[in-house]
């Protein structure tokens, strides 16, 4: 890398540190920025001077959903955004709002977890012998799985709830991707699980705060839109109430395979799991 | 669960307003000529049509409009007696006009036979 293709970028960092500080402070970090270098690069340089800080991340990929921060004001993936895009010589990153701070740019992400298990976000059925023990996958055609896909998509990195006016200000309200990943079960054509869900859904947690800003599908680094989900959401509760939502029973499973393998394809090998 | 109701009614409501807010300005402005003449005023305070509307957009904007107001006090994050005594007292502050503009509505329509001959 020839010296002409850097540029040096300050690295504005909030750093707190509940055992040491009483309020945090900013500190300004020179970093020297190569072309596709991201946030997250700039920060494991800051770090070898200032060896304290502390973040999570882990891919690097914008894949595991761990290095969420506020990013120049948005809260975005720190190994997802370049230096460059940003385009500016002075970068702030801070942890992301709407949670506590356990340590500089690690926000405490447990709540959110914890609002995401009372959704139950996995796939319940009656059959739950065939689903610890399958013998087969369930049946579920392309235009089933079209409805919750996008959905499917979320790394539940916390970007849509530290951007969200309503988590802001309602802390009763579940927030854009507890109850976006509710959907995305509800409309699962192999789940049966809508009663289930349906009462912590229907009381003051559940989707009816949503003032419909569309933030969190502004900011999703993945490009879900947990907004639509949740007026989705809203649409299938009020049917449901009325009801006139339609029932599907679950997806049943797949027909056994009738082709027979050729003699010159070897078996299987046994199972090593399960 | 209530929450899921009382936003449905909200959702109704809505549909309500717009269908009753078209019918009243219908009899206000396109039937019996200056709607603020005295003879206009009369017929229409005698009209059980036009008082059974008045009633039914008044209980549906009430509502409407207390629901909203509601969202907005509950997002100051009062806390459980708070948002309690909240609700008691949209409830009773909504029912009590209510009922003032559902009197104010059926005494008009013996004022105004009264008053028309």
């Amino acid at each position: 890398m020839t010296a002409s293709t850097r540029r040096e970028v300050i690295l504005r960092v909030r750093r707190f540190d509940p055992e040491l500080d009483a309020e945090p402070h900013w500190e300004d970090h020179p970093v020297q920025a190569a072309p596709g270098m991201t946030v997250l690069d700039a920060l494991w340089q800051v770090k070898e001077r200032a060896p304290t800080l502390a973040w999570r991340s882990s891919c690097r990929m914008g894949i595991c959903g761990s290095c969420g921060m506020l990013i120049d004001g948005r809260p975005r993936l720190a190994c997802n955004t370049q230096l460059s895009e940003l385009g500016t010589g002075l970068v702030t990153v801070a942890p992301l709002p709407n949670f506590d701070t356990i340590k500089d740019l690690v926000p405490d992400l447990g709540p959110m977890f914890a609002t995401h298990r009372e959704m139950r976000p996995y796939l319940i059925r009656e059959d739950s012998g065939e689903q610890e023990n399958p013998t087969r996958e369930y049946r579920q055609t392309p235009q089933e799985l079209e409805r919750y896909l996008q959905f499917s998509y979320c790394i539940k990195c916390g970007c849509c709830i530290a951007a969200c006016p309503t988590v802001a200000t309602d802390g009763v309200y579940a927030g854009p991707m507890p109850l976006a990943q509710a959907h995305r079960y509800d409309n699962d054509s192999r789940d049966d699980g809508f009663a289930s869900r349906r009462d912590t859904l229907s009381s003051e947690c559940g989707p009816w705060r949503c003032h419909f800003a569309g933030e969190c599908s502004q900011v999703c680094p993945k490009g879900v839109d947990p907004a639509k989900a949740i007026q989705l959401m809203k649409r299938d509760l009020v049917l449901d109430l009325l009801r006139l939502r339609r029932h599907h029973d679950p997806a049943p499973v797949a027909a056994a395979p009738h082709a027979k393998r050729r003699p010159e394809i070897p078996e299987a090998p046994p199972r090593t799991a399960g | 669960m209530r929450e899921r109701s009382l936003w449905t009614l909200s959702i109704a409501s809505t549909g309500v307003i717009v269908v009753l807010l078209g019918v009243h300005m219908t009899l206000m402005h396109l039937m019996g000529g200056e709607p603020l003449e005295w003879g206009s005023v009369v017929q229409r305070m005698r009209s059980v049509l036009f008082a059974t509307t008045y009633v039914l957009l008044l209980g549906a904007a009430l509502y409407h409009g207390l629901y909203g107001f509601r969202n907005i006090l509950l997002e100051l994050n009062p806390g459980a007696t708070l948002r309690r005594a909240t609700n008691a007292v949209l409830l009773a502050g909504g029912l009590g006009l209510f009922v003032f503009g559902t009197w104010a509505a059926v005494a008009s329509l013996g004022t105004g036979a009264t008053f028309g001959g």
